[in-house]
């Protein structure tokens, strides 16, 4: 190969892995970056407008289907839409009963959004690669990646909201006291190892949002960059790679979805749970 | 991969769907579930317990045919009974009575013969002396022999 098709390879590859990002430029202020490079430079002071636009509308999406069956719901013989509805609220139902052991009605609705949530965003990765940017590049947009769970931010943004969540219970349930006796009485009841209990508990807790947020953006980043690979070969050749990778991801989307929510639920049941 | 202010955005808008979640979207769908259980659960409830009364309902059914027919052949057999009875009654008293008027006539009978009897042995006595009047041609003296007279007709 030239060199020159693997600068464009190269390019290709960043450009479909590059956000719509808009922030403070040190040069040209506040305005959208036309690169990567002016999209590292804005620093931390700038905001993903694909990632925020795209999850955004998945959220609406989830909530608007969701509230209409919810408004629809009858106790006769459901509908359609209400049958599906309800099978995934009966789903995460029985999910929270059999995993969380505390007595919390917020758990469920919140397991509910994070599995739908995710999964729409997900979901929106089966859709070709080319399209998203291919389409907004031709309306005047640079960069436009649709998957907001292939962006770091987003994953770790959720992960941040469900560490909140877990400080708040543990403070709530357990009390300031309780939980610090938790963290440093843990898991070896001696005194002479609090110093010993305290960092590995800190460090336990630290990690879980960090888990969760990598696992969910490591997975559905790995499959984006590999489906861009294949959409670089031959047009008449992607289906063939293409085709099972997207079948394989219907999957890992679902899986994606579904062990961020069980972990979330397992996270806050520890929360809730006195030792 | 850049860390910007896009992490605070996706927590606020996280916050913002849980939250909605929570107060609007759940309830209804939860409790459409809920009422749907309770509603169905009623629905076999009342299903089991129909199918018991039918059979509670069924085996009364069969109990008090029994107990007619039971009934029924009760009575017929003592109809039968009394029937029995009546004849044996009626041939009874007829035998009864057939007795009595036998015994009537019989008593009867026997009173008319000693009637007869009497009037003969007058009759006969009263011919003796007719006959010993003519016997005598003499005029015996009815009063002086009356006790002879007497006599002689009681020995006859």
């Amino acid at each position: 190969m030239a060199a020159g098709n693997e600068v464009s390879t190269t390019y290709y590859i960043q450009h479909h892995l590059q956000n719509l990002t808009f922030g403070h430029h040190p040069v040209n202020g506040w305005s959208l970056a036309h690169s990567s490079e002016e999209a590292v430079e804005m620093g931390f002071w700038a905001i993903h407008l694909d990632t925020m636009g795209w999850s955004i509308a998945m959220g609406l999406l989830f909530i608007w289907i969701f509230r209409k069956a919810g408004k629809a719901a009858t106790t006769g013989v459901p509908g359609g839409l209400q049958n599906a509805v309800e099978m995934v609220v009966e789903f995460i139902e029985n999910l929270t009963r059999s995993t969380f052991h505390g007595r919390n009605p917020h758990i469920a609705p919140l397991a509910l959004t994070l599995f739908v949530w995710i999964l729409l965003m997900n979901s929106l990765k089966i859709l070709p690669v080319d399209y998203g940017p291919v389409l907004f590049s031709k309306l005047g947009v640079d960069y436009m990646k649709i998957v907001p769970t292939t962006d770091v931010n987003a994953t770790l943004g959720m992960a941040l909201g469900v560490f909140g969540l877990i400080l708040y219970y543990n403070f709530k349930v357990k009390g300031v006291g309780g939980f610090a006796r938790e963290l440093s009485l843990t898991p070896f009841n001696h005194w002479a190892l609090i110093p010993f209990n305290l960092v590995l508990e800190i460090v336990s807790l630290l990690v879980k949002p960090f888990s969760l947020a990598m696992r969910l953006f490591g997975n559905m980043f790995a499959g984006e960059v590999i489906f861009i690979l294949i959409a670089m070969l031959p047009f008449w050749a992607i289906w063939v790679l293409d085709v099972p990778w997207a079948i394989f991801h219907i999957l890992v989307v679902t899986l994606q979805a579904f062990i961020f929510t069980v972990l979330t639920v397992v996270y806050l049941s520890a929360a809730h749970e006195h030792h | 991969m850049n860390i910007n202010m896009t992490l605070i955005g996706q927590t606020i808008a996280f916050a913002i769907f849980v939250w909605f979640c929570i107060k609007y979207v759940w309830p209804p769908i939860s409790n459409a579930l809920n009422e749907r259980q309770k509603k169905i659960a009623d629905g076999l409830d009342a299903a089991s317990r129909a199918t018991r009364d039918l059979e509670l309902a069924q085996e009364r059914a069969e109990q008090t045919l029994r107990e007619s027919k039971e009934q029924a052949s009760q009575i017929l057999e003592q109809a039968n009974k009394r029937s029995a009875q009546m004849i044996e009654e009626a041939r009874e008293q007829a035998r009864a009575e057939g007795e009595r008027l036998t015994a009537n006539a019989r008593s009867e009978i026997e009173l008319e013969v000693n009637r007869a009897k009497e009037e003969l042995r007058a009759q006969v006595s009263h011919l003796a002396i007719v006959g010993a009047e003519r016997v005598l041609e003499a005029s015996v003296d009815e009063k002086a022999h009356r006790e002879l007279l007497d006599k002689l007709a009681a020995e006859l």
